[in-house]
């Protein structure tokens, strides 16, 4: 009896760690675009990034449940310590992207004490209230962030000592690219993981959880310091790549647009967050290069329309209409 | 020492400004649990209502004011009716991410219809000015807000804890099913609730605009320390949001007076420290 629960139990975990189309689809049409749309580099680099943030977030509210509306804090921690590394004279950028990640674990580490003490409605105000400290602390701090005309003076060293950063955004698409498809890579393995289990075990039945003394404070502390240090690294990439830091990268705003982001591409499947980022940034730069208002418009009322109808994103969309077709061709098995 | 005494009074004066725009939101967030991130847009409508009115219409201030929280009212109603009701047991980041959707569009909107640029309200000589009290000197139209504030917070405390329109909302918050098989039509209920809550958005709104100025942004701008109000003071409770919008008022302006270079920092970091300690807010009546 116990040798055929493993069995299943086994079969069930390799189910969960299987490759979907729907990922290979997006990681092949990502490195496919760099030929497609060589005029625009600098836009899909953008993508990739936001796609990165957007599956940091994933981790905490797809798998964990716990919702973020100041996740941007962490970002920008990352955005800002690689910025300040490089512009302080050390513009080697793997290391400067470990120390824009080191940063914002560290800080995620130390505000998940926080977070592991409340739940439900107070978690969203806790962490719109730490996005909103950081925010400001940073715009109060001119002398060392650049204040409102941002951090600037990063001058970055070649990739790997070999890859010049060009004008084209070439070296800076693939170094994203790299950077994001590794990550994506641990990120599944965490999902997979005992520890990513029992992650999802406590979204969906803490009490249970908490019955197989599993503790759901250290699986959210550990889930959000993970998340902290994968937004921290996405905002280390975008300060190397665009070599600049904004203050906007730790905005209410950014924390709020990757939100949208992560729930149009679909919660709880990581590569939900890069769809939803693909949408997004190119939708809004199309309509704001019309007019910023168009974008706001229709930005709401896809947010209302997808809240009254489809539930789970694009990838909800997909698997549906994938469905069928399999039932239509009648290959369903 | 009478320069801090001032700065506190312009500060408690802000909070009330504060209280008046979150006081309607401690109804639809505190007390109807539906979170609601459109409650400063319903402010917004109150305000270029007031301030259209009194511009292009000619009409006075008061009745302007009056108009313009019957406008934000029949607003949020219609909202409810054709959209918010259909969420109301939807998971929170639903409503969350939904009533953000309508912040844009208002936005947008009022870009649309008044264009982009801060507008101003003309308020009445008589609320111009200031007055002495003993030795605090204050501006005529602080002394005002704190006036309508104080009975504002004594009409809807009574509305809410001692009518019995109060009892039933309170009745259908805490058990909706129990609550309707009771004979209380309870999405009407809703409605109502909802319509009350928006009403005293645009009158907050509307009396607002003098001190803080107005422009299509407002919605986003307002809207994280409407939450903060609310949460802090503790969902559910009146009496909680008045205190936390006055401490909230009082810590920002002395705050900045005192330690310009910290900003906000202090505010949001006070904010932060009360919610970790007590995740039901000052005067929460539920975890």
């Amino acid at each position: 009896m116990t040798v055929v629960d493993i069995a299943l139990a086994r079969q069930a975990i390799r189910e969960r760690a299987r490759w979907r189309s729907l990922e290979i689809a997006f990681w092949v049409a990502a490195a496919c675009s760099y030929f497609v749309f060589p005029t625009h580099l600098v836009l899909l680099t953008q993508i990739i990034i936001s796609g990165l943030f957007a599956m940091s977030l994933d981790l905490l509210l797809g798998y964990g449940g716990i919702p973020s509306f100041g996740h941007a804090a962490f970002f920008g921690l990352g955005a800002y310590a690689a910025g300040l590394l490089a512009a302080h004279g050390w513009g080697e950028p793997l290391s400067g992207l470990l120390v824009g990640g080191a940063v914002a674990g560290a800080t995620g580490l130390l505000f998940s004490i926080v977070i592991a003490r409340v739940h439900g409605a107070a978690m969203l105000m806790v962490t719109m209230c730490v996005g909103l400290l950081v925010y400001e602390a940073a715009s109060r701090m001119p002398w060392l962030t650049g204040g409102d005309t941002g951090l600037q003076g990063i001058d970055m060293w070649p990739v790997l000592g070999r890859f010049e950063f060009d004008l084209f955004g070439k070296t800076a698409f693939w170094y994203a690219y790299a950077i994001a498809f590794a990550l994506y890579l641990a990120a599944r393995l965490y999902v997979g993981s005992p520890e990513g289990l029992a992650l999802e075990g406590m979204r969906e039945n803490p009490v249970r959880i908490a019955s197989l003394a599993i503790s759901s404070a250290k699986r959210k502390m550990i889930a959000f310091t993970l998340s902290a240090t994968v937004a921290g690294l996405a905002g280390a990439l975008l300060a190397q790549t665009t070599q600049i830091v904004a203050l906007e990268t730790l905005s209410f705003d950014r924390s709020v647009s990757t939100l949208i982001m992560l729930v149009v591409g679909g919660l709880g499947s990581l590569i939900g967050g890069f769809l939803g980022a693909a949408l997004f940034v190119w939708l809004r730069d199309i309509l704001s290069a019309l007019n910023p208002v168009y974008w706001m418009f229709w930005l709401g009322l896809i947010l209302i329309g997808m809240m009254l109808s489809a539930r789970g994103g694009l990838v909800g969309a997909v698997a549906i209409l994938s469905r069928r077709i399999r039932a239509m061709t009648g290959t369903a098995t | 020492m009478l320069g801090f005494v001032n700065i506190l009074v312009a500060g408690i004066a802000y909070g009330f400004v504060l209280f008046l725009m979150a006081g309607g939101l401690s109804i639809t967030l505190g007390l109807m649990n539906f979170a609601n991130m459109a409650h400063a847009a319903f402010a917004m409508v109150g305000g270029y209502a007031a301030a259209l009115l009194i511009a292009k219409v000619g009409v006075p201030f008061i009745p302007a004011v009056i108009a313009a929280a019957v406008i934000a009212a029949l607003v949020g109603a219609s909202f409810e009716r054709v959209l918010f009701h259909r969420f109301y047991r939807a998971p929170e980041l639903e409503q969350v991410l939904m009533t953000i959707g309508v912040v844009y569009v208002a936005i947008a909107a009022a870009t649309y219809l008044v264009g982009p640029e801060q507008i101003a309200i003309s308020v009445p000589a008589w609320l111009e000015g200031n007055i002495r009290l003993g030795v605090v000197e204050i501006n005529s139209y602080r002394a005002f807000l704190i006036l309508v504030g104080l009975a504002l917070l004594a009409g809807v405390v009574g509305l809410i804890e001692h009518t019995t329109f109060g009892a039933k909302i309170r009745a259908a918050v805490a058990n909706r099913r129990m609550t309707a098989s009771c004979g209380v039509d309870v999405d009407r209920l809703y409605a109502a609730a909802f319509a009350l809550g928006s009403a005293l958005a645009g009158l907050g709104g509307a009396l607002s605009v003098k001190l803080v100025g107005l422009d299509p942004y407002f919605p986003i701008k307002f809207l994280t320390d409407l939450l903060i109000v609310v949460s802090v003071g503790g969902l559910g409770s009146l009496g909680g949001t008045f205190l936390a919008a006055v401490l909230f008022g009082a810590v920002d302006v002395v705050g900045k007076y005192l330690l310009p270079e910290a900003g906000g920092f202090i505010l949001y970091a006070t904010a932060l420290i009360v919610l970790t300690v007590r995740p039901q807010g000052l005067a929460g009546r539920r975890q």
